[in-house]
């Protein structure tokens, strides 16, 4: 398989970092989230499926005592899909679950992103309000969460 | 042993239909939806994904439903289906500090660097029935919310790491990068088990056996003097470094619930006397799955530990030989199969030797 982004030059390729934001937002959006931001893309370009989206399972690892040895707790579904654009752009995706769509989508989102005329404007007007809404979900339920403090500090009247 | 039998085929064919409206019940009751089961049943689906080791919360919810509300039977079913399925991944070693946590609580400590939330636990309520949800009207009362930088400044340190800072409990070390770690779907268990399989057999044990286990270790049966250090639960992101990638690439978040027990440890010829650990991991919010298992963890590192190993569940061959509650319900459920021969021999054996008891008897009389 050719290396991610064939059709992008190395200068114009994104920095690492950026991307991993973008396929972080994309594999924990919405399945019905991605699909209307593909449908309001101005012109959603075509793409041929290099690898169709493929539902398998990822191994789980966690650390005993949480930083010690690694320990396999179980494994969790997954989907993985590669996308080719006209102009042989590679997009991936590998996402939680079993949504083939939704790793159809993720996939060719990341090609777009790759192509430097496209990225800024995605990440406006696609990514951005993916991460918003997350915040503002996570906000929400840590204030719900927040109000569950114990507060200790009240009962301890060691002075 | 137990052999063959033809026929019976329209019988059984019979009875799955009758399985199948026993499953739906009274037509005139709605039926459930997945997505009914999964929010409104959490626990259950929390439970068959972190037994069923697969975190997929539709598919636990369709073996719940398939399984009339039998969770060890969906768990079965969880892990058939599993089968079927190619792993495409490893992922990289989670990192619970990085939690966002919805529940994080500490026995040990009443003053911990970012406070203690309770979040939606059962602890505090009068386990009373409550008949405002039997006539569909409960949980009407809005959510509290405390508005504002609701994560605290200093975040929420693991508690263990406030003993390490003094020394005062045992380290954990990570093993090697290029360590190979045991997977108990690939390699049949053998025994000395290291304590990655030990974990792994935990994490995928059946919860009222791990719980009967550490209960007995709190009775005096392996007595290990366990505190509650922290229990967490909340979300955890999941990453995977895809080889066509070569870079970390987040998949998507998962609930989980970690246990860290701090238990006394008197010291030995080689180690001072300090607070040894345990360590329980379970998917979803399966709090008392946990903490059973970081019982039964430290106990079973009686050995390493320079303890004298007598109680069950210090018996790593019996604890871990006998937790999984698929294999144990398989080989149980086996004794339904015809056993016709085997008993028919059994038969002739008992008769005869009753007929040569009573011969012998006959002949004392005389």
């Amino acid at each position: 398989m050719p290396p991610a982004g064939a059709a992008v030059s190395a200068e114009d390729a994104a920095p690492i970092a950026l991307r991993q934001r973008w396929m972080a937002a994309l594999a924990k959006a919405a399945a019905d989230d991605l699909e209307c931001a593909w449908q309001g893309l101005r012109a959603p370009p075509d793409y041929s499926l290099l690898r169709p989206a493929e539902v398998g399972l990822a191994m789980i690892q966690g650390r005993a005592g949480g930083n010690g040895r690694r320990f396999n707790l179980g494994e969790m579904t997954m989907t993985r899909c590669v996308v080719r654009l006209a102009d042989g752009t590679l997009g991936f995706s590998h996402i939680a679950g079993r949504d083939a769509r939704k790793a159809e989508l993720a996939a060719a989102f990341d090609a777009l992103m790759q192509r430097p005329d496209d990225r800024e404007r995605l990440l406006d007007e696609v990514i951005g309000p993916l991460e918003d809404s997350e915040a503002v979900r996570k906000q929400a339920m840590a204030e719900k969460v927040a109000a569950t403090r114990v507060d200790f500090f009240t009962l301890a009247r060691g002075d | 042993m137990y052999v063959a039998v033809k026929g019976g085929e329209r019988a059984i064919d019979n009875a799955h239909r009758l399985l199948a409206e026993a499953r739906r019940g009274d037509s005139q009751t709605p039926e459930l939806s997945l997505a009914q089961i999964d929010q409104q049943l959490a626990l259950a689906v929390d439970r068959v994904m972190t037994e069923g080791s697969v975190y997929d919360r539709e598919l636990a919810a369709l073996a719940i439903k398939q399984a009339r509300g039998d969770l060890i039977e969906a768990i079965f079913l969880l892990r058939a289906y599993r089968t079927t399925l190619p792993r495409l991944a490893v992922s990289s070693p989670i990192d619970t500090g990085r939690m966002t946590v919805r529940r994080r609580i500490s026995a040990t400590f009443k003053d911990l660097p970012g406070g203690q939330v309770l979040g939606p636990t059962f602890d505090y309520t009068h386990r009373l029935l409550d008949f405002a949800l039997a006539a569909g009207g409960g949980g009407t009362e809005p959510v509290a919310t405390q508005p504002g930088d609701a994560a605290p400044a200093e975040g929420m340190p693991k508690v263990a790491s406030l003993l390490d800072a003094e020394g005062l409990i045992e380290q954990e070390a990570p093993d090697a990068e290029d360590a190979s770690v045991g997977d108990l779907t690939r390699e049949p268990l053998e025994f000395p088990a290291d304590r990655d399989l030990r974990l792994q057999n935990l994490a995928r044990g059946d919860e009222g056996f791990l719980l009967a286990l550490a209960y007995s270790t709190q009775r005096g049966f392996g007595r290990n003097h366990p505190f509650a250090g922290e229990i967490r639960m909340g979300e955890v992101e999941i990453e995977i470094v895809p080889p066509e990638l070569g870079f970390p690439v987040v998949i998507g978040e998962v609930t989980l619930t970690e246990c860290e027990m701090v238990n006394q440890f008197k010291g030995s010829k080689t180690e001072p006397p300090q607070f040894t650990r345990g360590y329980g991991l379970a998917c979803g919010e399966a709090e008392r799955k946990a903490m059973a298992m970081a019982l039964v963890d430290r106990s079973l590192r009686a050995e390493e530990l320079g303890e004298e190993a007598t109680a069950p569940a210090q018996d790593e061959e019996f604890v871990l030989m006998h937790s999984d509650n698929v294999e144990a319900s398989g080989f149980l459920q086996h004794l339904k199969l015809p056993h016709y021969v085997d008993f028919q021999a059994e038969l002739v054996m008992v008769r005869q030797m009753r007929a040569q008891a009573g011969a012998a008897g006959d002949t004392t009389d005389e």
